[in-house]
């Protein structure tokens, strides 16, 4: 279980997070919703430790996540693997290697940087690589894959880290619907099948209805709803959106339409330089 | 017609705001210009520039070039080029060696400047101390000329090609890792963070996800640095530091001609090869690095 007492993030005089205190079952899934600077990544974050708490607390068990340092804080990196809105892939890498970075906490320095793994570490990676429809492109460059490949490639490497949990910063944001459903299918059935806890971020609120039994809203860096999706009604969508959004999908139609257009310029894009 | 007045009010405004920046930099450039006509009266006047002094010399210089020329006749080209470049193989392999001090020259300096270049980046090295001593270090190693050191280690080591190379590298390491560094400041700090958060360490990150990134523009300048350094290692045999320099200055100490229009010619022809190649592999990279 991850307990967050009264955590705080601020940026000069603003407060981005503002005294979060949240409790997260092992095995969860938890969807996190709220507008663009509401404090969702910020929260995800710190709990990788990407970012530092300005204050409060992030235990697990009975581990102060908010106070490691050097090594220890690499193992607790490794366990709660990170998604990105971006892929956050080495785009020059190919994609197996991509996926044995996963594996570097693991490692000891001086194979590692001669970017030397075991056979066993490549066959996890590959397996990994397999449990998302995507073994066969394991020596592929990244750069040459689509989005919504390359963001599998990303949960691949979450996989190989062999975590206890997975955060995932707004990991459909940038892709096609379709793209976007794989993506969110495959978080929803690694949760299920090997238990892994599961924190997403979203602003698509569909998408959080679908897959998540849990819904923590966010507000000005504050958690204005914790709660199953049937309690999530157009009162509960306003106090997290504000009032001048729909509360069927979360966002003003104009921003709706506007990424929606974004989405599809880019799965349109030509990524498959190599072929 | 309100929409109209705006209309003519915002154009109105537009070229007051327009014509006054307009003066502003038309100012700007002349006090510039006038900055770098003082600047550059101020530095003839200290480096002796003397046009008079220039075309009294030039015949000499025309007339010490037009001595280097050999004599080739038709009917005997064979022997008077064989007398020509009589030590041909000789100075090749003179030449041989220059490349040799300047290849190993610039793959130290890029051992050592990719170790460094890392703790010089801004965005990769939190401790400002860090950065700071680095920097300087890499500052020492290019602001003393290369001569410079080769004529302290030939005093340390003796002559020979080693003291030249050992010179060169260092010299380059400091011009390398100063690029190095400022070509990771560039770096996409997105695959930085991914590889992060999985928990690698510090040098980890720097290897997989700073590393790949760099590399093609790291070799560009690598071999650009290579071109330079076959040039200074010509040079460097004036001090004794090994390589085609030495004869040079000899054939130029003895005036013996011919022989010094022999061996330019023979080190004219390496460079621009060099370059050549270089210039070719360098173009490569820099497509795949922008893929």
């Amino acid at each position: 279980m991850l307990q967050i007492v009264d955590l705080n993030k601020r940026f000069g005089t603003t407060a981005a997070v503002d005294g979060v205190s949240i409790d997260i079952a092992e095995g969860a899934m938890v969807g996190i919703i709220g507008r663009s600077g509401a404090g969702k990544s910020t929260l995800l974050r710190m709990i990788n430790r990407l970012a530092d708490p300005s204050s409060g607390r992030i235990l697990a068990g009975d581990v102060d996540v908010a106070s490691l340092k050097g090594a220890a804080l690499r193992k607790w990196r490794a366990q709660c693997a990170m998604i990105f809105q971006q892929f956050n892939l080495v785009k020059r890498l190919d994609v197996v290697t991509n996926v044995l970075v996963g594996r570097l906490a693991y490692r000891s320095l001086v194979p590692s940087l001669l970017m030397q793994f075991t056979a066993a570490e490549r066959a996890l990676a590959i397996r990994c690589l397999e449990r998302v429809d995507i073994a066969e492109l394991a020596l592929q460059r990244a750069d040459t894959l689509s989005g919504g490949q390359q963001q599998r490639v990303a949960i691949a490497r979450a996989l190989s880290q062999q975590p206890r949990m997975i955060l995932a910063d707004e990991p459909i944001a940038s892709l096609d619907p379709r793209s976007a459903r794989m993506v969110m299918d495959t978080l929803a059935r690694i949760n299920r099948a090997d238990g892994i806890t599961v924190v997403v971020n979203l602003h698509d609120l569909d998408a959080a209805r679908t897959y998540c039994k849990r819904i923590v809203g966010m507000r000005g860096g504050k958690i204005v709803f914790d709660g199953t999706p049937d309690l999530l009604d157009a009162a509960a969508v306003r106090t997290i959106y504000g009032d001048d959004v729909s509360a069927e999908t979360g966002a003003d139609a104009g921003f709706s339409r506007l990424v929606a257009t974004e989405a599809a310029a880019r799965a349109d894009a030509p990524r498959q330089l190599a072929n | 017609m309100s929409v109209a007045a705006t209309a003519i009010d915002a154009v109105e405004r537009f070229e007051t705001a327009w014509q006054s920046q307009r003066r502003e930099k038309r100012r700007q450039l002349w006090l510039g210009g006038l900055v770098l006509l003082v600047c550059t009266a101020l530095a003839s006047y200290m480096a002796e520039i003397n046009p008079r002094n220039l075309f009294e010399g030039l015949p000499g210089a025309w007339n010490y070039i037009w001595r280097t020329v050999p004599v080739l006749r038709i009917e005997t080209f064979r022997a008077d080029m064989a007398e020509w470049y009589w030590g041909f193989w000789h100075w090749l392999k003179l030449l041989f060696e220059t490349i040799l001090i300047a290849g190993l020259a610039t793959l130290l300096a890029f051992g050592a400047a990719y170790v460094g270049c890392f703790y010089a980046s801004a965005n990769l090295n939190g401790s400002r101390k860090g950065i700071w001593v680095v920097r300087r270090v890499f500052e020492i190693f290019r602001a003393v000329p290369e001569l410079v050191y080769a004529l302290i280690f030939v005093f340390a080591f003796g002559l020979g090609a080693f003291p030249g190379m050992l010179a060169i590298a260092i010299h380059s390491a400091g011009a390398l890792g100063k690029l190095f560094a400022e070509v990771n400041e560039n770096v996409d700090t997105r695959s930085v963070e991914g590889v992060q958060s999985a928990g690698a360490s510090w040098w980890q990150t720097m290897v997989f996800a700073v590393s790949p990134q760099v590399m093609p523009n790291y070799v560009s300048y690598a071999l650009l640095r290579f071109e330079i350094n076959v040039r200074s290692a010509a040079v460097l045999g004036f001090v004794g530091a090994g390589g085609i320099g030495e004869e040079l200055l000899l054939a130029v100490r003895q005036f013996i001609y011919p022989e010094i229009s022999a061996i330019l010619l023979m080190i004219i022809a390496t460079v621009a090869l060099i370059d050549m190649v270089c210039e070719r592999l360098r173009t490569n990279l820099m497509g795949e690095g922008r893929q």
